[in-house]
């Protein structure tokens, strides 16, 4: 008997990525700019897109596409920005795959959208590695986390786009240090743009829109009033 | 932990492997890991244990070779080995470095197989 050695190198996760690119491809060619939000729990991830879709309302379509393990109590929060919502339920998996975004929008006509939030399970480690076909990916961190959170989460932070710094309003109380956060930012992902936000004072959260704005812009169309209105859509996984 | 999950697609590949080299015996799948992979090895060691179970894989042995973050230095002009991924700087003139050219990998690289 002869033992060969095979050369393969084949990526691991290549049906996602082959379903993620399908994604991209097809949002792009809908003028659809997509945006994920990662973070732990309890960072503000629902809070904070509720603001930003209520700020875009009156310019963009926009909708949302929110995962969480249970309940569709996030879905119904977002929904209050009126814009369409729809809850993917992931049971006992622990974040979002390009399948999931895929089978969520299976008519759900994310067709007439200029923008797109994917808002995914509240976790640092796994999302990291699941391409969801979005443009920009936010991660997100609260004052009350601690400063070295991009130190002890380094893979997320580095398959993010931009750093996010939410409940600033509570910085002062806590003894947030803002610069040492910038520095455990920098020193896992150099040169990443970082913005401090409080989405209950509203604090910051304008900045943000224009800088989502501007990544957005380049070949897409003038935005137009959102006029529907969808809700309660809940998916089930597990 | 998404480690059995992606246990379960390397087994899926392994199968696909194997049918193309005419349902050969896999003896061990070889692995090449990043840092910022987001896998962690020892876990997926232990999914990859529960994965096999029955099936026609429950002898195969996993490699895992752990490949190391590579990095642009923008002062240097040079592809760096990153010494930690809590710290992306140069090891030379530690300059921040923000264009990461490898480290990210989760790929199956090779398979023993027995003919």
């Amino acid at each position: 008997m002869n033992t060969r050695l095979v050369e393969v190198r084949q990526n691991v996760l290549k049906q996602n990525d082959v379903v993620a690119r399908s994604l991209r491809q097809h949002f792009h060619d809908e003028g659809v700019f997509v945006v994920s939000l990662v973070s732990s729990p309890g960072a503000g991830k629902t809070a904070f897109l509720e603001d930003l879709l209520t700020r875009l309302q009156p310019k963009y379509r926009v909708a949302a596409l929110v995962g969480d393990l249970a309940t569709d109590n996030d879905a119904k929060r977002l929904a209050r920005s009126l814009a369409p919502v729809k809850q993917i339920v992931t049971g006992t998996v622990c974040h979002l795959e390009a399948e999931m975004v895929k089978s969520a929008l299976r008519g759900w006509q994310p067709e007439k959208l200029d923008m797109l939030f994917i808002e995914n399970v509240g976790n640092l480690v796994c999302p990291s590695s699941y391409d969801l076909g979005e443009d920009l990916r936010l991660v997100l961190m609260s004052v009350t986390e601690g400063e070295d959170k991009p130190q002890k989460y380094p893979t997320i932070f580095n398959t993010a786009d931009v750093t996010v710094i939410t409940k600033m309003d509570l910085a002062n109380a806590v003894g947030f240090d803002g610069k040492a956060a910038r520095r455990s930012i920098e020193s896992v992902r150099p040169g990443m743009e970082v913005f401090e936000v409080s989405a209950k004072s509203g604090n910051g959260m304008e900045k943000l829109v224009q800088f989502i704005e501007s990544r957005r812009r380049g070949g897409a169309t003038a935005p137009v009033v959102q006029t529907t209105v969808e809700t309660g859509n809940v998916m089930y996984y597990g | 932990m998404h480690e059995l999950s992606i246990a379960m697609s390397v087994l899926e590949i392994v199968e696909e492997e194997a049918e193309r080299q005419g349902g050969a015996k896999v003896l061990a799948v070889h692995l090449r890991i990043g840092p910022l992979s987001g896998v962690v090895k020892e876990a997926l060691t232990s999914a990859f244990e529960l994965a096999r179970e029955n099936t026609p894989w429950a002898d195969c042995k996993l490699v895992i070779e752990e490949v190391p973050v590579v990095a642009l230095c923008p002062v240097c002009q040079t592809e760096r080995t990153v010494s930690s991924i809590q710290h992306i700087c140069c090891p030379v003139c530690d300059t921040p470095m923000p264009n990461i050219t490898a480290g990210r990998e989760l790929e199956v690289a090779a398979m023993e197989i027995s003919e």
